[in-house]
């Protein structure tokens, strides 16, 4: 055996795997698990659509797919919100204001946002699914007016893990927005509703052929809280979702992400949000 | 189409004379019954009858283990590929049919930079199969047992010589470099006899026509099959390491004993792990062997149909070959179809 030429190496200038660096300008714990960050990216916007992701690389450590929480809408900087969950997460709850971040994307499909225009909006979020969910509330809130009637319904599991608190008690107060908030369990100084999430739909009165339910929660939610809201006539393909799937690249190649179901879907490029008509077969949501 | 001519006691003279231009790698015997792609100088390290080797030529295409970026700990990073010139001789046609497949995942938006750049220096001779390779394989029903294109020079084998298919200016430039000579009409006769000759030999192995696959196994989504070959599987990986159109990947970031700078390595993954489905939450998507199973066979003869109007099975029969629990591809598609009732 003999070799005969070292291989040569090139760089890629233009590899889909190279980062964008940004600087975070604002962080803070949520709640014990879950941390809040404001990022500012050094090339300028990130130029996303509600219900899109960015893989977050921390050197040494690994890669992360996070939804991000904030809607286009505010300009400037992108906010994300973290659970210690993994290897990642955890080492990026040690990040501060003013330490450097790697960002890849936008990636993903986001909430069929100009389909919605002009219809009534119901928001149901589960727990951390109101991270994503918020990056549309906060888009609908600011073009309050394209959109007919909105409510809001948010379930977590106690008040002390209730994510956005200071703003969602801002939700509460306004004349334009019905919401309503429940927990699965509540401790006595706690004024709202106890119970699961899906308490609160049969409640909702709504026009079910003007409105689109936009659901986000853990899996486990999706199925209970799709039945009431199919009770409530509205259509499977007013029924948007955002799924929760290890998008490793973010490119649809790598296979992690792809969802079982009988039809060809990556959760990073076809998703990660979809109409409950396109992915109903899925043995798990 | 252009024909030459090689004798086959010349065929050591072209392999040196072609590992003077680049590094060449053949089929070649590594113990009792396996072969591999391996770097050779000369004719006679090739094994001219193997069986498909263990690996398919996609470790040339997309390593087990390569470095997509290099990083400090400041922040620097660079993207990188690392590329040689090279020969592949002897790749058969469901091999062919494998790179083809690769290709096309990969030249999708947003292309993968790093494995075009590896197939720009990658010359690739095909050889045709006379008979069938063993019991395994299955190229008839995916229409991989004559060359569909995908190779810069194509062998055929009629006896004492090669008939060479020329597909590419590069193919046309080392053939003029060593003076072949073009094929005459009795060489071109001689080939028709061996296409012929193939179709008597080559039939579908499944007795199932291959357009009504897809149907097939969209009947059997929530078929009891799934579960009797997820009994059998053991989740080891084999079958998908062995396939050549299987390139799920993880990435990892590793730290070099410096601990100030470190890269980002992209390896080959397996839809058969158990993790593979699983998110930080807990939940794991395809927690059964069988799903995983099922999600296999529909990523070789469902998803692909759909999305790229191909199968992505070559025929090769490496999965079943390596599978320690005997799990077999083609009694698969049998068992489906006669469930279904097709």
């Amino acid at each position: 055996m003999k070799t005969k030429e070292k291989e040569e190496k090139m760089e890629i200038k233009e590899s889909h795997w190279l980062y964008r660096k940004g600087t975070i300008i604002n962080a803070k714990m949520m709640t014990k698990t879950e941390k809040w960050f404001e990022i500012n990216l050094d090339d300028g916007e990130l130029g996303h659509e509600p219900g899109q992701f960015v893989q977050v690389e921390i050197l040494g450590v690994g890669e992360v797919p996070i939804s991000i929480c904030s809607s286009p809408t505010k300009r400037g900087s992108f906010e994300l919100t973290v659970r210690a969950a993994g290897r990642v997460t955890t080492q990026m709850h040690k990040l501060d204001k003013g330490d450097r971040i790697n960002i890849r994307g936008p990636f993903g499909r986001p909430f069929p946002v100009r389909q919605m225009f002009g219809n009534d909006i119901l928001f149901v979020a589960g727990g951390l699914g109101i991270a994503p969910l918020r990056s549309l509330i906060n888009y609908v809130m600011d073009n309050r007016r394209d959109f007919g009637k909105v409510d809001i319904l948010l379930g977590c599991k106690s008040p002390k893990d209730m994510l956005f608190y200071d703003e969602i008690e801002k939700w509460s107060k306004r004349m334009d927005i019905n919401f309503a908030c429940t927990v699965d369990k509540a401790e006595p100084d706690w004024k709202g509703n106890v119970g699961l999430i899906t308490t609160l739909i049969p409640g909702v009165n709504l026009n079910p052929e003007r409105t689109y339910a936009v659901v986000v929660g853990p899996p486990v939610m999706y199925k209970f809280v799709i039945a009431e809201l199919l009770k409530k006539n509205i259509p499977e393909r007013h029924i948007v979702l955002s799924l929760e799937r290890h998008m490793k690249c973010g490119m649809g190649k790598c296979g992690h992400c792809q969802i079982d179901h009988p039809k060809n879907y990556y959760c990073c490029k076809d998703g990660p949000t979809f109409t409950y008509d396109e992915v109903k077969d899925a043995k798990k949501l | 189409m252009k024909y030459h001519i090689l004798e086959k006691r010349n065929l050591d003279l072209f392999i040196k004379n072609l590992s003077k231009k680049m590094k060449v790698v053949a089929p070649c015997k590594k113990g009792e019954k396996n072969y591999v792609f391996a770097e050779i100088s000369s004719a006679d390290e090739i094994s001219e009858n193997y069986i498909p080797t263990i690996l398919p030529p996609k470790k040339y295409f997309m390593p087990q283990r390569e470095k997509i970026i290099e990083f400090s700990m400041d922040g620097n990073l660079s993207a990188h590929c690392e590329k040689e010139k090279l020969a592949i001789f002897g790749v058969r046609t469901c091999d062919l049919s494998g790179i083809q497949c690769l290709n096309i995942v990969f030249n999708e938006k947003p292309v993968d930079c790093n494995f075009l750049m590896r197939k720009e220096n990658i010359f690739i001779i095909g050889i045709e199969c006379n008979k069938y390779c063993d019991e395994y394989a299955s190229c008839a029903v995916v229409n991989s047992y004559l060359p569909n294109g995908g190779y810069d020079l194509f062998f055929t084998d009629v006896g004492e010589k090669y008939v060479i298919n020329v597909n590419t200016q590069e193919g046309e430039d080392i053939i003029e470099d060593m003076k072949l000579p073009s094929a005459l009409s009795n060489d071109m006769i001689a080939l028709d006899k061996v296409r012929e000759q193939k179709k008597k030999i080559f039939k579908n192995e499944i007795n199932i026509d291959p357009s009504k696959i897809p149907q097939i196994l969209e009947k059997a989504y929530n078929s009891k099959i799934w579960d009797e070959i997820g009994n059998k599987c053991v989740s080891c990986g084999n079958c998908t390491n062995v396939c050549p159109t299987c390139y799920c990947f993880d990435m990892d970031d590793k730290i070099n004993l410096d601990l100030k700078t470190g890269e980002r390595i992209r390896t080959w993954d397996s839809c058969q792990f158990e993790t593979f489905a699983k998110v930080a939450s807990g939940e794991n998507f395809r927690e059964e062997r069988s799903l995983r199973q099922r999600h296999r066979v529909y990523r070789k003869f469902k998803f692909p149909v759909d999305k790229y109007n191909r199968f992505f099975c070559t025929g090769c029969g490496r999965c079943s070959r390596t599978c320690m629990a005997g799990i077999n591809l083609k009694e698969i598609l049998i068992k489906v179809a006669e469930e279904v009732k097709f």
